[in-house]
């Protein structure tokens, strides 16, 4: 394997929580619904293409962007759209399809042969692969009329609870090497491949990609971050990235001409009794999951995601589009005397030297949801710097997205990152400021302003 | 602790939306808050928070003031009962000292945190922390002489002039202790300098007097302290800022917690070495001549880098920024203090001058940033073009 470059930060914090999943795949109990939400796509406009009761096959369009309908999203699977859930303003939240005993697919036919970008991209678009590749700036569903810049992929994940991909997509390093040949058609350059410094397990043996290797706390892992450090964005430029285990899905579909949403999914949280990894696919319902690895107790968060960036989901919910964990943690409801006084509490997670808790939780730490404070004015300066390993002065560029600076968000590098990317900011800061929340309403402004 | 609890939330109940006190609510929200961390959880953005909230940084910014405090207490009696030459003990010299100390702090505290509360309520929002930093500082930067009222009208102008104006926490320009030590300064001067006030009932017992070493030294008489009684701080000037032991403490306190900033501290106390140590060289006066080490250790200089520049809400933002604004306050402290013989004490000047400048800083430091980028632009469009 030879290296582009070595990425490497100390800047960040990996977050150490109990509830880690045990490392052996399980099979996924049977779904028997699936759920699609537009909202998993951020800037997306959703139109319909069909209504409840039609039947659909594993691969039918479900739905399309409005703005560019080439944009299509579809059915995980086969069976019939039972409900579509629809919330204020008849936005629609969910699409249910309840799956049928007998399974069919759409197949496209592959030529093996036509490597032009455009075929490609035909194929692409028409067996639904295509939302899988996501675009930067703003990190939305890319557009299949851009030439990219680059194409990024990343196997280091440092999110709390991450799942380890050398270990979830063991089984499927053909199929990755064939994503990666695929992906390789649409961009001059071959894919950008990160893995991580000390076990790039088998992706160092991935062939015809640029490696690098990064090395450092989260967010180190955030792709954003690599695109930074090897090839920045500029203004009006493109760069996609691609997941790890989507390469692997885009990759099938050109072996087999049939869709795969494919998800290796680690149920994981300390508000779990047996965290495990489980193969399943995008959409599936989160109730037998749960039931399989045992809740802690009643009072739990679910959340789709990581627990600094994922979405809270019903505990009859279904997995998102895009998340490869599910992590469960009780809330945080309670009262604590004192609870500010410092080093009184030393078993609640921090990063800051208030308290001793440095010292503790070397096994890691039960967190819940409990805000630990209350919302303040800005005050403390530097702690958002010590957690944030970009290029970019993250206060300053939070407080140009609150008064809707746009040349100033521009200038400050907004076009550099995404709301993930200030998860960890969301979390240490000491005013209790919700910077992800800032920086997304920053990004629909670029979008509705820029473009 | 359960009792308390139900108590609390029983009592918060005419303060809820819809309810007769609704608007009185961020004031009970601080009595209620401060005996428990609330059951707030997250609804948005990350699921999981800190610990640390502005509470407990606050209150930790106070533990570190504590040393410095105590002993400016027990200085206050010592240096009252070495004048009047009979003998006392360890206590008797805390005793009058706190019993001087103390009312200035609850005037500072009560006209304060009165201002503050009010403000809350009629701007809707919660009761921040800061005040309880700042009401701390005011006493402890005044000298033991001054009269109760005065601190009261220079702590309600500080709050009201430097820090709600502005819009409050978060938002002033001037670090607000320092603008009522700078109000009474100017507004009543007599009580600020001289060698009336710094020692305990200077003012009204005719014996006792008692000139701060860099007002000695302004006035071109000597001074008879070593180093060693300058750095432990059982020489006359303000509460709770002639001991750099104490408020070193404080400082480690500060630096190990990760509070307060060390770069402001180190680039501070760099700045007045390297200025001390010019002046030293040039050597045309006696403030010129006082040795580089001895201005770092006398009068407020040591308590005003560690404790008010480090302000984090006035200071420099950004990484670079502090740096160049610590260096630079500790360049003006001691270029003040030489220059000008009717400000001996440079160094609240300095600090309030720089606070000012530091948005200009910080300017230029993200400036950088931004060129950085524009310049990544510009060779990106010529590539294309080309």
């Amino acid at each position: 394997m030879e290296l582009i470059k070595a990425i490497q930060t100390r800047r960040g914090a990996q977050l150490k929580l109990k509830g880690a999943a045990e490392k052996a795949l399980s099979t996924a109990p049977p779904s028997s619904t699936f759920a699609l939400h537009p909202d998993d796509f951020f800037g997306l406009t959703p139109k319909l293409s069909v209504k409840e009761g039609d039947k659909v096959k594993k691969g039918s369009p479900i739905f399309f962007d409005k703005k560019n309908p080439d944009i299509i999203v579809v059915s995980p699977v086969a069976g019939v759209v039972d409900q579509i859930q629809r919330g204020a303003k008849r936005k629609i939240e969910a699409i249910i399809i309840k799956a049928s005993s007998k399974q069919e697919a759409i197949k496209l036919k592959i030529d093996g042969k036509k490597g032009d970008a455009d075929h490609i991209k035909y194929l692409l678009k028409q067996g639904g692969m295509w939302p899988f590749i996501q675009q930067r700036p703003y990190g939305i569903v890319a557009n299949p009329s851009d030439t990219p810049k680059a194409i990024f992929v990343s196997t280091y994940a440092t999110a709390p609870l991450a799942i380890d991909y050398d270990f979830t997509l063991q089984h499927d390093q053909e199929d990755f090497q064939k994503g990666i040949e695929v992906l390789n058609h649409l961009v001059e350059t071959p894919v950008y491949l990160g893995v991580s410094k000390s076990s790039p397990g088998f992706f160092e043996q991935i062939q015809h990609v640029n490696h690098y290797s990064i090395s450092g706390p989260h967010p180190a892992g955030n792709v954003s971050f690599h695109i930074q450090e090897i090839c920045p964005i500029n203004a009006g430029e493109r760069v996609w990235t691609v997941n790890p285990e989507d390469v692997v899905n885009i990759g099938r579909f050109f072996n087999s001409g049939e869709f795969s949403g494919q998800r290796t999914i680690a149920v994981c949280g300390n508000g779990i009794r047996q965290p495990k990894y489980f193969v399943t696919s995008l959409g599936v319902e989160l109730a037998p999951l749960l039931e399989n690895v045992g809740k802690a107790h009643d009072n739990v968060r679910i959340v789709n995601g990581d627990v600094l960036t994922g979405n809270r989901v019903s505990a009859n919910g279904y997995l998102g589009y895009f998340n490869t964990v599910v992590t469960a943690i009780p809330e945080g409801n309670h009262f604590r005397m004192f609870g500010w006084l410092p080093f009184k509490d030393n078993g609640v997670l921090s990063l800051s030297n208030t308290s001793f808790s440095r010292l503790f939780g070397s096994k890691g730490f039960d967190v819940d949801t409990n805000l630990n404070g209350e919302e303040r004015a800005l005050v403390v300066t530097g702690e958002m710097e010590k957690v944030f390993p970009f290029d970019i002065f993250p206060m300053q560029l939070l407080k140009a997205c609150l008064v809707e600076d746009i040349e100033k968000m521009e200038a400050l590098g907004i076009y550099e990152v995404v709301p993930e990317d200030f998860g960890l900011i969301d979390y240490a800061n000491t005013s209790k400021l919700e910077a992800q929340d800032i920086i997304r309403k920053g990004i629909e402004l670029m979008i509705k302003e820029v473009g | 602790m359960k009792a308390l609890r139900n108590k609390l939330d029983q009592l918060r109940k005419p303060f809820e939306k819809g309810q007769k006190l609704e608007k009185f609510a961020p004031a009970f929200s601080a009595f209620d808050t401060f005996l428990f961390v609330p059951n707030h959880t997250t609804k948005k953005g990350a699921h999981i928070r800190d610990a640390v909230d502005l509470k407990r940084t606050m209150v930790t910014v106070i533990i570190a003031l504590l040393p410095a405090l105590l002993y400016g207490i027990y200085n206050t009696g010592y240096q009252y009962y070495i004048q009047t030459g009979s003998p006392f003990t360890f206590i008797d010299a805390f005793i009058h000292g706190a019993w001087k100390v103390v009312p200035m702090i609850v005037v500072s505290y009560v006209v304060g945190l009165s201002i503050e509360f009010g403000f809350a309520v009629y701007r809707g929002h919660e009761v921040n922390e800061g005040y309880l930093v700042t009401g701390l500082l005011i006493p402890m930067i005044m000298p033991i002489d001054i009269p109760l009222w005065m601190v009261g009208i220079s702590t309600a102008f500080a709050v009201l002039i430097a820090k709600e104006a502005f819009g409050g926490t978060g938002m002033n320009i001037l670090n607000p202790a320092l603008t009522a030590r700078a109000f009474a300064f100017f507004a009543y001067p007599t009580y600020m300098s001289g060698n009336k006030v710094w020692v305990s009932e200077a003012s009204s017992v005719d014996g006792i007097s008692g000139e701060t070493i860099l007002g000695n030294l302004a006035a071109g008489n000597q001074v008879n302290y070593s180093f060693m009684d300058m750095f432990q701080g059982a020489i006359p000037g303000s509460i709770a800022e002639t001991s750099a032991l104490w408020v070193a403490v404080g400082a480690l306190i500060l630096i190990l917690t990760g509070i307060g900033s060390w770069r402001i501290m180190v680039g501070g106390i760099l700045g007045a070495a390297i200025m001390g140590f010019l002046f030293n060289l040039w050597g045309a006066n006696a403030l010129m001549s006082f040795s580089w080490i001895n201005h770092l250790v006398v009068g407020g200089f040591a308590f005003g880098i560690v404790f008010m520049a480090t302000d984090p809400v006035t200071a420099a933002q950004t990484n670079k920024g502090k740096w160049i604004y610590g260096i630079l306050v500790g360049i003006f402290c001691i270029m003040i203090r030489v220059f000008n013989p009717a400000y001996p004490e440079g160094v609240m000047l300095a600090i309030l001058l720089m606070n000012v400048f530091a948005p200009t800083i910080d300017h230029y430091v993200v400036n950088g940033n931004i060129k950085k980028r524009q310049k990544r632009w510009a060779t990106a469009q010529n590539l294309k073009t080309a």
